[in-house]
């Protein structure tokens, strides 16, 4: 007979949150120290030096004394640790605790920072402090930890979510890291946009921002320059369009035509994703700039005078069509997969023909997928950062006149802070505009067993086109990427072309030295600490979107709609927006994380976050539900049909989330270009800096290092998490050709 | 006007199926389905039912013979061009139309206008007992209401042949009876040809006029169902339409048309059914066995089991098992006990020795 967990009078999870938040209050330090991952506090005279001390140290010796209620809720839970959960007083207690110590966590951690008291009326009220304090530190985290879990436990134990002690913290958990880490910071940036020079809010400064003509300027419609917001909203939206339209048709080459190299083209459009997007702005100048290849092919042979017609919108528009492409069609093929044979066959019989039954029902079926493209195309275009700065030449876009309001000479966190509000207005009234266009239509496919054949292939009409625009763009695609490679083996482009590894050197040098190897080459700092940052980031970017994912698939609760929209929401919210509300809200405590590679880790979680979360839903909507239910019915508890069922039933997702993360973390810059630091700095910003001084040489062999790095990486992880592919359909059939 | 039938024969000549290089699904069959008649292909599965059907369908393109509906050779027309509907296993309804949507959605490529259209899938959801459902989503619609909309869909075209491929598989039980019911009452009404896929015995005998029995991508037998219930050719057929015991015997002589036959020191006579003298099969269902028949085979009662309505008894002869059923639930007879069986005057027959199965 199991033991009835409504009977048990042990609570081993409960007591390991008690222990957990004993701990953090009275052995860690409670503030921040200098390097989190650096433990030399243990010997600078912890634990009495104020710097280290943990807080029931501080408190014991009479320094801040607002600390000292916590301990109240620390030693509430114990009076319950012998109770039965059924028992009232147990729910009771514990949210009582967890409730006030959270609370009073938050409380404090706000009202009093570096200056004493943060609200002027709280110095009325109280007088003033003479005390200050920094930023949270492990104490603290782990203590706020402990006080969440106790409160979900007491939840849990009132019988949320039948009891699921796993299934409400995790909830809880992740509704807390959302809030601190995506709402928080924008509503801190939302706030900076209204504040004045000197420390004053005012909605006139806010609307004088809003309304400058290097935003809103429509110039352009008679030969002028146009702003900013109309150039990244004009060219957002033909990238999107035209990401998707090329993203389906080599779906559609892939899926449904008897093209023979499949296998090539899908590695080919994968290229892409694996390279620092910028890098493909600096291949097209290698070609069309105004020493380019083909510049100067043409120059020599047609007497075309070189022109700068690259540095602008076409340019900006070929390298983010190039880049975000990949994108698109990782989005689609799922889908133009996903879309039930029989139903096309249904068509068939039902007299369509095969152009009809491809405009009828597989493109209407596929409408989800061409809305997500789009969307992601839209979005990626919007946050792209390296491109506009490396190709924009007079073509001003939100992301960068972002970045030169921060980092540029006219410091202005305010007009950043509109900037962004912009950026991310336009970004979710696509969101809204996706979520419209899709309506209340069902696009999944309604079956039970017995689906099988094979998709018809695409009719002629289409297939021609298709295939043509196809090999075009893969050809288009291959040059580039030669050119990339070609690129960092020259002297200097265009001036002198000998072959060199010169660049590969200065960049990548090392020496044997003293027993050890030296790093002296320029670039090895950025790329250790690239690859550590990458490496943290990935595995907790998947764990934290697959237990979203499992949240959002398996379970049912309260605001279930709100709490999936909350998550998906940092999709829609660009690298540059992140990157300026993050140094808004974490360089002052309780988050003082500003500098420091925890920000980088952090943003990148929160970035990626949901397309670990999109992954995970795909694959785990497929798992049949009655799986969980029968090892639930077996005995195990939620965490444990998680951790044994689901889990090894995800590899696939975990890989492609893996892989994702870490990939994205490799090449992102639109969010680190704000976050770097001297002591953290990240490949792909070193990268632009040297772009900045024109010393491309560098640049492009670096990133070609990055690029082959990569490709090893996901190698690597495909090795160890080990591949399972469920393949649905034997060999095309002879029917459909 | 009203929703009509163009029915019209199949016919299946010496084709071939073959997928990829070597996977024979369906070898060299002939076939004939008469014009409004409810025709069942039935076999174990991978016997290469769906195979036969989606090429009726043109789904799948014969690899070698020919296929013939009505006068016309549609061997080489794709699905689009031939006057055939499909009701597919899992529906196939359209999730992104609603349930008039789908049912008008093959009447706008047959050249009807906008009213007609309407007013035949108006009758088409009539006749399948949904009016009134058709402004919501296939999503909205419980299994069973999935299942009629795809045979209205399939309906209103007014089909030379309707195919049905294990349209039952989908539903619960209970539902399964009624639904079978109810298409073999929309067939009979309008006359329709209809091919109709099951690996359910029970459900091929109860709608259909004539039932093919497929086994190893070839043609078992062709019957109505009573001919393959009471004279079927082999001891495949026997044992896949309805139970039967097999019991090996000895033909010991033929005389106009009957036959002596002996199961161990037991004889009778019956239909020789052109066997030869010599090793023969004997099937008999279990109802037909004659329990504590005074002529008869020796047996034991291995096992008794009450199930209500019957007794359901496993005997031990010297040949091995048999299962026989008796109405006498009243006096059961005891495990253990020693009996003789005797064999109905009409029900067992004789099957030549196995060849094949
Ligand atoms: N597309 C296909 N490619 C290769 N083999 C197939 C395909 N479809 C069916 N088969 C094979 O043909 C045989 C008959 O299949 P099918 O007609 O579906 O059987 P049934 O419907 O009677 O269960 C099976 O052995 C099956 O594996
Ligand atoms: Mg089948």
């Amino acid at each position: 007979m199991r033991e009835l967990t409504s009977e048990k009078t042990t609570h081993p999870v409960l007591l390991f949150w008690i222990i957990a938040g004993w701990v953090g209050f009275f052995l860690l330090p409670w503030y921040g120290v200098e390097a989190f991952f650096s433990f030399e506090w243990m010997v600078d005279g912890y634990p009495f030096d104020p710097d280290y001390a943990p807080a029931g140290f501080l408190v014991a010796q009479g320094e801040k004394l607002w600390l000292a209620p916590m301990v109240l809720a620390l030693i509430a839970p114990l009076a319950v640790l012998r109770k039965r959960k059924i028992d009232p007083i147990y729910a009771k207690m514990l949210i009582l605790a967890g409730a006030f110590g959270f609370g009073w966590m938050i409380l404090q951690g706000f009202a009093i920072g570096i200056r004493g008291w943060n609200f002027e009326w709280a110095t009325a009220l109280f007088g003033d402090l003479g005390d200050r304090q920094y930023g949270m530190g492990y104490g603290a985290l782990i203590c706020a930890s402990a006080f969440l879990f106790l409160l979900t436990q007491g939840i849990a134990a009132r019988g949320a979510i039948n009891g699921d002690v796993f299934v409400v913290s995790a909830i809880g958990g992740v509704i807390v890291i959302v809030t601190a880490f995506v709402f928080f910071p924008i509503a801190k940036m939302l706030t900076a946009a209204f504040i004045t020079d000197e420390g004053g809010y005012s909605v006139g400064v806010f609307l004088s921002k809003f309304f400058d003509d290097r935003l809103w300027g429509l110039g352009c419609l008679s030969g002028g320059r146009c702003g900013a917001a109309w150039n990244s909203l004009f060219l957002a939206v033909l990238v999107g369009f035209i990401t998707t339209v090329l993203g389906l048709i080599f779906a559609l080459v892939v899926t449904r035509s008897g093209f023979r190299y499949k296998r090539a083209l899908r590695a080919l459009t994968v290229l892409p994703i694996i390279t620092p997007p910028f890098v493909i702005g600096l291949a097209l100048i290698l070609l069309f700039g105004l020493s380019g290849s083909v510049t100067v092919f043409f120059a020599d042979v047609f007497g075309v005078q070189p022109t700068r017609w690259l540095y602008g919108l076409p340019g900006v528009l070929i390298a983010q069509t190039l880049a975000f492409t990949p994108i698109a069609f990782l989005v689609l093929i799922g889908v133009v997969e996903g879309v039930s044979p029989s139903m096309e066959e249904a068509a068939q019989t039902l007299r369509a023909s095969k152009w009809q039954v491809f405009k009828t029902v597989s493109l209407p079926l596929m409408r989800p997928g061409l809305a997500n493209a789009f969307l992601l195309g839209f979005i990626e275009s919007m946050a792209d950062f390296g491109n506009p700065l490396v190709l924009g030449g007079n073509f001003d876009v939100l992301s960068t006149e972002i970045f030169f309001a921060i980092v540029g000479a006219q410091y202005d966190q305010g007009k950043a802070a509109v900037l962004a509000m912009v950026l991310l207005c336009f970004t979710l009234g696509a969101f809204y505009a996706q979520r419209f266009w899709l309506g209340k239509k069902s696009y999944t496919t309604v079956s039970g067993k017995g689906d099988s054949g094979v998709h018809p292939h695409m009719p002629r009409a289409l297939s021609v086109p298709v295939l043509v625009i196809a090999m075009i763009w893969a050809g288009f695609t291959a040059v580039v990427y030669v050119m990339i490679f070609y690129g960092s083996v020259v002297e200097l482009w265009g001036v002198n072309n000998t072959l060199t590894f010169k660049h590969y050197v200065t960049a990548f040098s090392f020496r044997f030295e003293d027993g050890g190897i030296r790093w002296s080459g320029a670039a090895w700092d950025s790329f250790w600490t690239t690859l550590k940052i990458a490496g943290i980031a990935a595995p907790l970017t998947a764990i934290v979107g697959l237990i979203t994912a499992y949240l959002l698939t398996r379970q049912s609760f309260a605001g279930k709609n709100a709490f999936e929209f909350g998550t998906m929401l940092s999709f829609a919210i660009p690298g540059t927006v992140i990157g300026v509300s993050y140094i808004l809200a974490f360089n002052v405590p309780p988050i003082e994380i500003t500098g420091t590679g925890i920000i980088l880790v952090v943003s990148f979680i929160f970035r990626n976050m949901p397309v670990g979360v999109r992954a995970g839903i795909a694959s785990m909507s497929q798992l049949d539900k009655s799986l969980d239910e029968s090892s639930l019915t077996l005995g195990a508890n939620s965490w444990q049909t998680f951790r044994r069922i689901i889990l090894p039933l995800l590899r696939p997702a975990i890989l492609a989330a893996l892989v994702y993360s870490f990939v994205r973390a490799m090449t992102a810059i639109s969010a680190v270009i704000f976050l770097v630091s001297a002591e953290y700095d990240m490949a792909t910003s070193y990268i632009i800096g040297r772009v900045e001084n024109n010393d491309y040489g560098l640049a492009i062999a670096y990133s070609t290092t990055l690029i082959f790095v990569m490709l090893s990486v996901v190698a690597l992880m495909q090795v160890i998490v080990g591949r399972t592919e469920i393949g649905r359909r034997m060999t095309q059939s002879r029917s459909n050709v | 006007m009203s929703l009509n039938s163009k029915a019209a024969p199949v016919s299946f000549r010496n084709v071939t199926k073959i997928y990829g290089k070597d996977v024979v699904a369906v070898d060299d069959i002939n076939l004939e389905i008469e014009a409004g008649k409810l025709v069942t292909l039935l076999g174990p599965s991978g016997c290469g039912k769906t195979t036969t059907l989606r090429m009726i369908a043109g789904l799948e393109m014969a690899s070698r013979g020919s296929i013939h509906i009505g006068d016309r050779d549609v061997t080489l027309l794709p699905a689009t061009d031939r006057d055939v509907s499909m009701v597919f296993q899992s529906y196939a309804l359209f999730p992104h139309m609603t349930v008039m949507e789908n049912v008008s959605y093959g009447l706008g490529f047959s050249g009807f206008d906008k009213a007609e259209t309407k007013d035949r899938a108006a009758q088409g959801l009539d006749l399948v007992g949904l009016r009134g459902f058709g402004d919501r989503l296939p999503s909205e619609l419980s299994g069973g209401q999935q299942q009629r909309v795809a045979v209205a869909r399939a309906l209103v075209l007014e089909p030379q042949v309707l195919l049905f491929d294990e349209p039952l598989s989908n539903l619960d039980a209970k539902l399964r009876r009624q639904v079978r019911e109810e298409i073999r009452e929309i067939q009979q009404n309008l006359g329709l040809t209809v091919v109709y896929v099951t690996h359910d015995q029970e459900e091929a005998l109860a709608v259909s006029d004539d039932i093919v029995v497929m086994r190893n991508a070839g043609i078992a037998q062709i019957g109505t169902p009573r001919e393959l219930y009471d004279a079927p050719a082999d001891r495949f057929v026997a044992d896949f339409i309805g139970e039967a015991n097999i019991i090996p015997c000895e033909i010991i002589a033929i005389r106009d048309d009957m036959a002596s036959i002996r199961v161990g020191a037991f004889e009778h006579a019956l239909p020789a059914r052109g066997l030869q003298a010599g090793p023969a099969l004997l099937a008999v269902r279990p109802t037909r066995l004659k329990i504590g028949a005074s002529d008869g085979m020796d047996m034991t009662i291995a096992k008794a089991t009450y199930v209500g309505s019957r007794m359901e008894y496993t005997l031990e002869a010297a040949f091995g098992q048999i299962f026989a059923i008796s109405e006498n639930v009243d006096a059961p007879l005891e495990v253990g006990s020693e009996i003789t069986v005797g064999l109905d005057e009409i029900g067992p027959v004789l099957l030549p020795v196995d060849v094949t199965g």
